[in-house]
């Protein structure tokens, strides 16, 4: 059985990982991601995890490091933030091309600069066209259960892609909370054992991540996007295998009060359950308030997102990131582009907000809220808005 | 729910103390965060800490702005730092000081509670160190009564090993001595 136990999320990060029989990680520390590279480490050092840790001088070398190992056959993990996942970026998607079943926690922070090291989602937008699974976590628990649940949908046969696991820096990685701590057994029977299509060996060797020009390299990357594609239905069962098995069930998108909802908010990460309160209180004065959280970033949920805001009048899309110079932040162009065909659809009406580590009460969910009713004309609609910024 | 507010310098422990408060209450079956504020800190510059005590879910995760309770381990923060900011009026400031909660009253200009005791002089007796953050949880749990004294055990052994009973005979000396005016 599970054990009810209080501690810091990204140490119960580590725990969580160390449950998961893997054979190595290499991971370089980096603050918010921190205590999760040094948990793993004494948790291996102590011999309580029996695997390799590699420590390595950088994030390069850290995910080249487990894209090595993972080639291997070895289960593989690592974790990073901010400028050590920019630092990794160019190796991205390699280990998705070559199908490594590599698992990630990123600890959210901004991108410098100015150096800040908060938490938003800049660092994780740049990332998303590199192929990988990419999960958003709301608290403690979540952030335990799929670093879990990542490995068994990465070692998927038919998925066979690295997975980045989105933990928001301080706000949940330096939050000492409750939660349920799966055990070794749970674990064992949950998350069978990694069985690679193929394995770098000196007794039979084989080319990964080989060459390929215009003869090859275009069918390389229909199948890596259908591949990806076709994960989210590994994904859905997954997560109905973890839901049978612990009694915590996960959607690839989460609702909160949406049927009847004429207005509703989108959000990813932590602020979910802030943002829950504001819907409640909203509730309380008689305006229909919904809440939709996203937690599979990639590959995306078009028709699950579609389901739950077609019938409301207006949707506020919340983002932690920009896309400078271009529509608004990266999740609303995302909704607006997955809503364009639909002849029922909402307003979208989008906040940029929380960056570096902005902190967002309950009061600014609820500000957003009313700007957004209390535009009879729609003028506010279709563009973005920066929300609590001095100007 | 109870929200605190701790005041300290880097160094003094303050976030060990939320954070052992928070496993403790957890483990007496309550619902807690413990977190530090945000961002680089320095040894002996102001830092804050925080904890959240409940009887079911927490779902808030942003800041701590109108805390029930203000706790100060270093009282030469008082008017370097506006301890009371967002204090609840009928909310309650306890003082790691060897001064009367009077003259702390008086101080501050606060009219809800104002507690008091010499959490370093007891460290110092209990423990050989200058060092209150844990001694002043018993002040804490004195002034509050958000749970038993006994729900500390086992966090403080699990954190401190064989030195946790000095820390737990400060926490309870704390616990017994503090002056407290309503």
């Amino acid at each position: 059985m599970g054990k009810r136990m209080g501690m810091e999320v990204a140490m119960a990060v580590a725990e969580a990982v160390g449950l998961c029989n893997i054979d190595m990680a290499a991971v370089y520390p980096i603050t918010p991601q921190s205590h999760i590279a040094e948990h793993l480490s004494d948790l291996v050092a102590n011999g309580e995890v029996d695997a390799e840790f590699v420590t390595v001088e950088s994030e390069h070398s850290a995910m080249s490091a487990v894209i090595g190992a993972s080639g291997t056959g070895a289960r593989s993990y690592t974790a990073t933030s901010s400028q050590g996942l920019m630092y990794m970026h160019e190796l991205l998607p390699i280990a998705s091309a070559m199908r490594l079943p590599i698992t990630m926690a990123i600890a959210n922070r901004a991108v410098s600069g100015p150096l800040n090291i908060l938490n938003d989602h800049s660092d994780i937008m740049p990332q998303r066209d590199s192929g990988w699974i990419s999960i958003f976590v709301e608290n403690g628990q979540e952030a335990i259960d799929m670093s879990i649940i990542a490995f068994k949908i990465a070692e998927h046969q038919d998925v066979m892609l690295p997975v980045n696991i989105n933990i928001d820096g301080f706000q949940l990685t330096h939050m000492v909370e409750p939660f349920e701590m799966p055990s070794q057994e749970e674990v064992n029977k949950f998350l069978p054992p990694f069985v690679p299509h193929a394995t770098l060996h000196p007794a039979k060797p084989v080319t990964m991540g080989a060459f390929a020009m215009s003869d090859y390299f275009p069918e390389i990357m229909k199948a890596k996007d259908e591949a990806l594609k076709n994960s989210k239905k590994v994904v859905v069962d997954v997560f109905n295998e973890w839901g049978k098995m612990f009694g915590r069930n996960y959607k690839l998108v989460e609702t909160y009060k949406t049927d009847d909802a004429e207005v509703i908010m989108l959000t990813m990460g932590s602020m979910g359950e802030t943002a829950q309160m504001a819907i409640d209180q909203l509730r309380a004065k008689g305006i229909k308030a919904g809440l939709v959280k996203l937690r599979l970033w990639r590959p995306f949920p078009f028709e699950e997102i579609k389901a739950v805001i077609k019938n409301a009048k207006k949707l506020i899309v919340t983002d932690r990131a920009i896309s400078f110079g271009g529509p608004g932040g990266p999740v609303f162009s995302e909704i607006k582009s997955a809503m364009y065909a639909e002849t029922q659809r909402p307003l979208i009406y989008n906040y940029i907000y929380g960056l570096g580590g902005r902190d967002v009460p309950v009061g600014d969910f609820i500000g957003m809220f009313e700007r957004v009713i209390a535009d009879t004309a729609n003028q506010l609609a279709d563009t973005y808005e920066f929300w609590g910024v001095r100007e | 729910m109870i929200e605190v507010r701790w005041h300290g310098r880097g160094g003094q422990g303050a976030v060990t103390s939320v954070e052992l408060l928070a496993v403790a209450a957890i483990a007496a079956g309550k619902y807690a965060q413990g977190f530090p504020s945000f961002g680089p800190e320095r040894r002996g510059a102001p830092v804050a800490a925080f904890t959240r005590i409940d009887d079911k879910k927490i779902n808030v995760r942003s800041g701590i702005y109108e805390p029930d309770v203000v706790l100060i381990l270093d009282s030469s923060l008082i008017g370097l730092v506006n301890v009371t900011d967002g204090l609840k009026p009928n909310g309650k400031v306890i003082v790691n000081t060897n001064r009367s909660p009077e003259e702390i009253r008086r101080e501050l200009d606060f009219k809800g509670t104002v507690a008091t005791v010499d959490g370093t002089g007891i460290a110092r007796k209990e423990m050989g160190v200058p060092i209150a953050n844990t001694t002043m949880i018993g002040a804490l749990l004195k002034v509050t009564g958000v749970m038993e004294l006994d729900a500390m055990k086992d966090s403080v052994e699990h954190r401190f090993g064989r030195i946790a009973q000095k820390n737990l005979n400060a926490m309870k000396r704390a616990y017994d001595e503090i002056k407290i005016s309503n």
